[in-house]
């Protein structure tokens, strides 16, 4: 399997993603330039944080429109794992890719900080290596983060078991003092219907060495790893 | 029409005039004198400093590059070279704070991509006001929020810094901003234009009417006025920024230009005329060739424009298609404004007509250099023969403590540096909140640590001892993490250097911090001098601020300042020369800013340093925090709030318990450490002659202080650390 | 009507200097473009795309615009 980190103007975990891929899991990854038109034979797509366009007009509002996208969007609708952290979450929900939208954090500044989240799905390609329920302890560094769905899109997400993540306190408890931003239900990470592409404002790639503080966001990748895995076993 | 003498308006002295027509041989035109002035201001040609800053070691056996280029090069090994620089924003930041402060980001970043290093680290050094009033708060906020603004954005860690209120810095904020990169010691490109025949290409943002005459404008004392001085503030775009820095450094690292310099203060008319003046040649370009955002420009403004993300590249004419191919991919415009000749002269031609034809040496070199008049002032001695042991001792040492945890200087900047991604890039082994940060270097098992340090009431009391402690405290933090300090980049912010008592500010100061830097072994090798930061007559402390680079050869080794294990023992590392003058306490628990400074011995200084060095290389300790601000009960309460661990302590008796709990005092260092390695640690200190105290236990959730038999303070960790983590949102929000 | 915490912090601020009359503050950006179209039908429907396909997202934002003839 082939991970793809794209590229936008004004990415900047691009190499974050790229090195935890490349030699913390010593998997085979690459760049995707936005303005290439394929996704190169890649197994796994991530689109990374940053600054895409400079956050101008709206987080990830012009990103979406790269040449890159359109391979991205059919990528997607053939089932293909898709992850967008951060600004590529905004990407994601302003593509239509994902549902829902990610707002000025409710507090108006940027946030940097360690968070807790829970897993409240676990059957998907991003998470099946996490038990139920389990707590991660991840970073978060963003301004607009508060995600936001209308209440009957969220009735129809929480029923479909669209929602991935939520942040808690250490223990796992959805309080608001654990809302790092304001986003309704306390919600950190959504899929799609189909659950192959996964949006998510905590940074996984930044919690890959203890070094750094935690090793909790291996396992969304250890989990993609395991998915083709078993199905090339298959 | 008469002589409209307006090199005076352009704030050139009469001399300064008679010494360019001299130099030209001839009288210049407007654009010329334009030219001129902002090139000969003091922010350009540092003519007032100057002679001081001769005194600054500058050379040493890892230095590459010392002053002169944009940024100091240092050897690190594996040929590898750290490149860093501070720099100051203060006057923009004064009058539009989150502009100010992003631009002041923008151009600090520039300065090191320009090199051809890879940013990998910001820090920064904030002053402001009391924070009870309005406008201080909405100073303070948009400073932080553009630091953020600009750094966050371009994907460089902003990792540390430190922030300091008071009075005086009001109406006239500090915004010192450093920026730390790397690169392979052989792809430093110089901002040289060599070559004749090569290109002289601009790239990045169009040229506006932007800060048109900001050099002079931070060269000038603030004043009511300053506020219409709007329009010379730039404007920052972050996002071109990071475009730029990126294909910068791809085509540096593809050799694909010969020189490189970045476009800031003075615009146009810096680059061009140090380009040709460091390399001894000259350069033609054609002012049409500029891309313009604004209509109908003259030629002065678009030589002296400070539009910012804009590059100079100098071309060989081959390489232009690779270089265009480069930029092109992030929808970057080059513009080929002209080529560098051997006529040592920049010549500007505009609309088909010669506009400007500059000595490229006079106009960047060939400034005055004046040894200003020096004066001690009045206040010198009048506050240093201030006993503050006179005063009467608190009855609480319990609540002095809390009320320092809880003063704005002391208190934890977490509110602060949240705002900031202080780990993208994911490098930051030790972020904010510590002594210095650590930046992991991928692939060789070393880091860098960083600071940067400066405390203005010490330089205010006693410039030349308060400068020593500048350089003493950001190597000493450096060295807190285990690393060897390397190098040293200062910001030197003072008052109007043409009064007397402040230059001699600045000459005690500058003696001070040169001795430390010798006695020390660290060079300078690069810095900012930033005059006239006075308000309606009044200055500012004398506030250097030193940025210090330390290389840490086991990235796992390095040391961090929480307590880590109950049952350690807390040592004290170094002597016990303390004075309450100058102090924190003094500041916060009796309004006062007065009395001497403890003394500083530099031979003790460099001995604690490369005993700690020690320590931490052998693995011997488990923290070791830098006593400053409010002295042993600080360092202590800090220590057991950011390992969550309380502490028993035990002072002597018979002690000055006020001086002993918030004394403060240069060259000292509180250790945590496992009992079993007490013995090495003795014997070490011992062989570096220097002084211990074993004074407690890491134990329990309190922090319990006692002096024969007597508990002085006992207060729980979670109440320290309320007092010292809510502060900020409590005053801001 | 979609969130809008700046609008809220503005609101507080308004309050704090005294403000007490002001009951709501909403903000949004504002937008201006020139645009050549044959008229202004054509425009009205040229924006109206733009508007939803770029400039505003339904999900959290509304837009609304008005048509000015440019000098000639």
């Amino acid at each position: 399997m082939k991970f793809g980190v794209i590229v936008f103007p004004g990415s900047n975990c691009d190499l974050d993603a790229y090195y935890l891929i490349r030699d913390i899991l010593r998997e085979p990854v690459e760049y995707i330039h936005y303005n290439e038109e394929s996704i190169k034979q890649c197994d796994v797509i991530i689109l990374p944080g940053g600054f895409t366009y400079g956050d101008y007009l709206r987080s990830g509002a012009i990103a979406r429109f790269s040449p890159i996208m359109s391979a991205v969007t059919d990528f997607a609708g053939r089932g293909g794992a898709i992850l967008g952290i951060c600004n590529g979450f905004q990407v994601l929900t302003e593509s239509g890719l994902l549902p829902g939208a990610l707002y000025r954090n409710n507090h108006l500044q940027f946030r940097c900080e360690q968070v807790f989240v829970r897993v409240e799905n676990n059957s998907l390609p991003f998470t099946r290596s996490a038990s139920l329920g389990k707590v991660l302890e991840m970073p978060v560094a963003h301004g607009d983060g508060s995600y936001y769905a209308p209440p009957e899109l969220l009735y129809v997400m929480e029923k479909n078991n669209q929602i991935v993540f939520r942040y808690t306190d250490a223990d796992g408890n959805v309080t608001p003092a654990a809302n790092p931003n304001g986003s309704i239900e306390n919600i950190a990470g959504v899929c799609n219907s189909r659950g192959n592409v996964i949006g998510m404002m905590p940074h996984p790639e930044r919690a890959g060495e203890k070094l750094l503080g935690s090793r909790h966001g291996l396992i969304i990748f250890k989990s993609i790893i395991s998915y083709f895995q078993n199905r090339e076993v298959v | 029409m008469a002589e409209s003498k307006l090199w005076r308006e352009l704030g050139l002295t009469d001399r300064e005039f008679e010494l360019i027509v001299e130099q030209m041989g001839r009288k210049p035109n407007d654009v010329e004198l334009n030219m001129y002035s902002v090139m000969w201001s003091e922010h350009c040609c540092y003519k007032h400093s100057l002679s001081s800053l001769k005194l600054f070691p500058t050379a040493g056996e890892r230095v590459i590059q010392g002053p002169g280029e944009n940024a100091g090069v240092v050897d690190i090994g594996d040929g590898w070279c750290a490149v860093f620089k501070i720099e100051s924003h203060n006057h923009p930041s004064a009058v539009e704070p989150y502009q100010g402060a992003a631009t002041g980001i923008g151009g600090i970043l520039r300065d090191i991509f320009t090199m051809g290093a890879q940013p990998v680290a910001f820090l920064n050094s904030l002053r402001f006001g009391d924070l009870t009033s309005v406008r201080n708060r909405y100073l303070f906020d948009g400073v932080v929020a553009g630091i953020g603004g600009y750094g966050n954005c371009v994907g460089i860690p902003t990792v540390g810094g430190e922030i300091y209120f008071e009075p005086c810095y009001g109406g006239n904020p500090l915004v010192n901003a450093m920026c730390v990169g790397i690169m392979p010691i052989d792809r430093l490109v110089l901002g040289k234009a060599g070559g004749v025949g090569n290109l002289v290409v601009l790239a990045g943002a169009r040229t506006g009417r932007d800060g048109i005459h900001g050099v002079t404008f931070a060269s000038e004392e603030l004043s009511g006025q300053s506020e219409e001085k709007r329009p010379a503030v730039q404007v920052g775009d972050p996002f071109l920024g990071k475009l730029l820095m990126d294909a910068t450094l791809e085509v540096i690292e593809k050799k694909l230009v010969s020189g490189v310099q970045d476009l800031g203060g003075a615009g146009l008319t810096c680059a061009l005329t140090e380009t040709a003046s460091r390399a001894g040649t000259g350069v033609v370009v054609d002012l049409d060739q500029v891309p313009l955002r604004e209509e109908g420009m003259h030629s002065f403004e678009i030589l002296t424009s400070e539009s910012q993300e804009r590059m100079l590249l100098i071309v060989e004419p081959g390489k232009l298609k690779a270089v265009e191919e480069v930029f092109k991919r992030w929808e970057l415009q080059l513009a080929v404004l002209g080529e560098v000749t051997d006529s040592k002269m920049v010549v500007a031609r505009h609309h088909g007509v010669t506009v400007a034809e500059v000595p490229a040496a006079s106009v960047s070199g060939g400034s005055p250099v004046y040894n200003p008049e020096s004066r001690e002032p009045e206040y010198y001695r009048r506050l240093a023969d201030f006993d503050p042991l006179i005063l009467p001792a608190p009855g609480d040492y319990r609540k002095v403590l809390l009320k320092l945890l809880a003063a704005p200087d002391i208190a934890s900047k977490e509110w602060v540096w949240r705002r900031y991604d202080y780990m993208v890039r994911t490098c930051t082994v030790q972020g904010p909140g510590g002594d210095a940060a650590v930046i992991r270097l991928r692939k060789t098992g070393k880091a860098l640590a960083v600071s940067t340090d400066g405390n203005g009431r010490y330089t205010y009391l006693d410039p030349y001892r308060g400068g020593m402690m500048a350089v003493a405290e950001a190597t000493r933090n450096v060295s807190c993490t285990g690393a060897e300090p390397i190098g040293i980049t200062d910001c030197l912010n003072f008052g109007n250097p043409e009064k007397p008592e402040i230059y001699w500010q600045f000459r005690q100061a500058v003696e001070g911090m040169a001795e430390a830097c010798r006695a020390l072994e660290v060079p300078v090798v690069g810095g900012n001098v930033s005059f006239y930061n006075e308000v309606e007559g009044e200055a500012v402390y004398p506030t250097p601020v030193v940025g210090a680079v330390g290389l840490l050869k086991d990235l796992h080794k390095h040391c961090g300042i929480s307590l880590r294990r109950k049952g350690d023992l807390l040592l004290l590392l170094g002597p016990e020369v303390l004075s309450l003058g100058g102090s924190q306490y003094l500041k916060t628990c009796c309004g006062k800013v007065a009395g001497g400074l403890p003394e500083i011995d530099l031979e003790t200084e460099k001995n604690v340093q490369l005993l700690l060095r020690r320590l931490i290389d052998e693995e011997l300790i488990s923290s070791a925090h830098d006593l400053s601000d409010g002295g042993l009960a600080v360092a202590l309460a800090e220590s057991c709030i950011s390992g969550s661990i309380g502490a028993e302590v035990k002072l002597k008796e018979k002690s000055n318990l006020l001086l002993d709990l918030f004394g403060e005092g240069p060259s000292r260092v509180l250790i945590s450490l496992d009992e079993k390695n007490m013995e090495r640690v003795r014997k070490l200190a011992g062989d570096f002659k220097i002084a211990v105290c074993e004074i407690g236990t890491a134990a329990g959730d309190t922090l319990i202080i006692s002096c024969g038999g007597d508990i002085i303070i006992e207060v729980k960790v979670s109440a320290m650390s309320a007092a010292y983590k809510e502060v900020f949102s409590c005053i801001m929000e | 009507m979609v969130l809008d915490p700046q609008g809220a912090a503005v609101k507080n601020s308004l309050k704090a200097l005294g403000y007490e009359d002001v009951s709501q503050v909403r903000v949004g950006k504002y937008i201006e473009l020139t645009i050549e179209a044959p008229g202004r039908e054509d425009a009205s429907a040229r924006v109206d795309e733009m508007s939803r396909r770029l400039l505003s997202n339904p999900v959290i934002e509304d837009f609304s615009y008005t048509l000015e003839e440019a000098g000639v």
